[in-house]
């Protein structure tokens, strides 16, 4: 574990050596705080109106269904998917760029140790970004009062999703020495994953019900809505146990061909 | 300490290093002499583990690389051909995650950092980026990482490659200052820092040892004979059987023939000089003596011999082993 804390630590610490945090942190916060802002509006236009209309007996709009569950479901999920390739593009294709792979694989650390190292010190960047959305969804609760129970699924959901892209945009990282490539090869993939159950929303059968299934995005409509789905748990954690499994395959091919 | 045994690796098709084997006592400094593309770096990743071998058994202080990985690689100190830090760290920060990562008693970690950077002349840019050190300075930062976890194995791949001439001499006292205390194998295309830092030397070409000795035998072996060059005018084969009879020569093999116009190349007994004895040879059986001349061979005559005579000559080489085996 002491080595799986020293890697993590050396990849946290990179990401704030470079640009890359910031970069990650400065976009995350500029889109999110764009929308943050354009749903409350519509909601305070939308609810003066409701108000006018059906009267003083109309009851308030819920501020859970009608600013955070869009928001989280609708426009992050796309947003930390457009992100986290630039997160894991940099994890293998760095080292292996620079020849620091050499040191990693030959020091006495088992492979599976670098990879969940790496796997952390990712997942904690990204934590910040979380920590980011929930600390303007606070400000919800300043102003008004939403229901703070959803909110849990929300934070879960959303780590959850991150894990299965961190763990898929890592095992790209591990094909290439070119950081380029490994980041737009993981956009392409998240991209299709994402886009996946649009083609299956007319479709019927067992076929478009898997392609549905495996759509990424379409298990977070659960933790959107403050529902924990164990389904969805399990999938998002196996996505994530299926892209360290594949990283480890793809680094231990390394050593045969180098 | 380190044993390799038919030893071979294969990427796809292409045979990098093709049934190796030697061993490495402990204390001793081992250089590997090679061209490019000789399979030195294969060898030497095989050796650290960070390549499997596709055949043969290789063992660091008694542990399989391949079965017990963990426990080879607690004792093997490595530094590739490019040094591999991180530029964005400082001196500092690199080392103490090195030592991290290769198992340093987290209190030991301060005084272990401390020691390599004095005995790798770094101590002065400890707390600089490595990104914005000097070649030289990013090599010692590297030697010093190698040297972290105080391990019995140093594997150095061309650890003077890019250095300045000054630098390249401070390294070389250090890699001999190790000697004793560490098992060093470098490799090298430089001839002269073999003789210089080595005490055993393998020459590898094309995936296999072609010679192995220490820089003494090769230097006794490469001087152990005189090379004569004679040229003279007669029937080839007579003057050939003649001269091989004159006192004290080993060795007569015809290099350039024109006409009746022969040249040849006359080895001899170490410390002889029997150009005297040449002459008065070709003189008293009345062919024309022409030219009479030593020829030295050089390291470098010596080390292209054995690494280019598999491509000009193909597979007759075998016929004149008597200057190549050197082991």
């Amino acid at each position: 574990m002491r080595n799986v804390f020293a890697v993590a630590g050396k990849e946290l610490r990179a990401y704030f050596h470079s640009p890359i945090a910031y970069l990650v942190m400065t976009v995350y916060a500029a889109l999110l705080g764009f929308f943050f802002y354009s749903f409350t509006a519509t909601y305070v236009v939308q609810s003066f109106r409701m108000q006018a209309m059906g009267g003083m007996g109309a009851p308030p709009m819920n501020l859970n269904e009608y600013i955070i569950r869009p928001l989280l479901a609708g426009i992050l999920t796309v947003v930390i998917l457009l992100l986290v390739p630039l997160i894991t593009m940099r994890l293998y294709a760095e080292e292996k760029r620079s020849g620091t792979i050499e040191l990693l694989l030959t020091s006495p650390l088992t492979d599976l140790e670098i990879i969940l190292g790496k796997f952390l010190g990712a997942m904690a960047l990204y934590s910040v970004l979380v920590a980011m959305t929930f600390l303007y969804i606070g400000l919800l609760f300043v102003y008004g009062n939403p229901n703070a129970k959803p909110l849990l699924a929300q934070v879960l959901g959303l780590l959850l999703y991150g894990a299965a892209l961190l763990a898929l945009g890592m095992w790209f990282s591990t094909f290439t020495k070119n950081q380029i490539i490994a980041g737009v090869v993981a956009f392409a993939v998240f991209l299709l994953l994402f886009v996946m159950d649009w083609v299956t929303a007319y479709g019927t059968g067992t076929a478009s019900e898997v392609i549905s299934y495996m759509s990424l995005t379409k298990h977070f409509d659960n933790f959107a809505k403050g529902v924990i789905d164990l389904s969805d748990v399990v999938f998002y954690l196996s996505v994530a146990v299926l892209g360290i499994f594949l990283t480890a395959r793809s680094v231990d091919a390394l050593k045969g061909r180098a | 300490m380190i044993e390799v045994a038919g030893l071979t690796k294969r990427y796809g098709p292409t045979l990098a290093v093709s049934e190796v084997s030697f061993d490495v006592q402990k204390g001793e400094v081992l250089g590997f002499l090679g061209p490019n593309g000789a399979g030195k770096t294969t060898t030497m990743r095989v050796i650290t583990g960070y390549l499997s071998p596709s055949e043969g058994k290789v063992r660091v202080a008694g542990y399989d690389v391949v079965e017990e990985p963990l426990e080879a690689k607690r004792r093997t100190g490595y530094l590739p051909e490019a040094p591999p830090v991180y530029p964005d760290m400082t001196v500092v920060e690199y080392l103490a995650f090195v030592a991290r990562i290769k198992g340093v008693p987290r209190k030991e970690i301060k005084s272990r950092i401390g020691e390599v950077s004095e005995k790798c002349a770094v101590t002065d840019v400890q707390r600089r980026q490595i990104g914005k050190l000097s070649k030289g300075y990013r090599q010692r930062v590297g030697l010093a990482q190698a040297l972290i976890h105080n391990p019995d194995v140093l594997i150095l791949d061309e650890p003077t490659a890019g250095l300045d001439p000054k630098q390249i001499i401070e390294t070389r006292e250090l890699i001999r200052g190790l000697a004793g205390q560490h098992t060093v194998v470098l490799s090298t295309h430089i001839l002269p820092e073999v003789s210089k830092t080595c005490e055993r030397v393998l020459v590898i070409n094309q995936g296999r040892i072609v010679a192995s000795g220490t820089p003494d035998e090769l230097t006794h072996r490469l001087q152990g004979y005189e090379t004569v060059l004679l040229t003279a005018e007669g029937p080839a084969a007579e003057m050939m059987e003649r001269l091989q009879r004159v006192g004290g020569v080993n060795m007569v093999e015809p290099r350039d023939a024109a006409d009746s116009l022969v040249t040849f190349e006359v080895h001899a007994e170490k410390g002889q000089d029997v150009r005297a004895e040449l002459a008065r040879a070709v003189v008293e059986s009345h062919w024309k003596l022409l030219e009479l001349k030593t020829s030295g061979l050089s390291l470098e005559d010596i080390f292209l011999q054995l690494t280019t005579k598999d491509l000009s000559e193909g597979s007759d080489a075998s016929g004149d082993s008597s200057v190549i085996s050197i082991s």
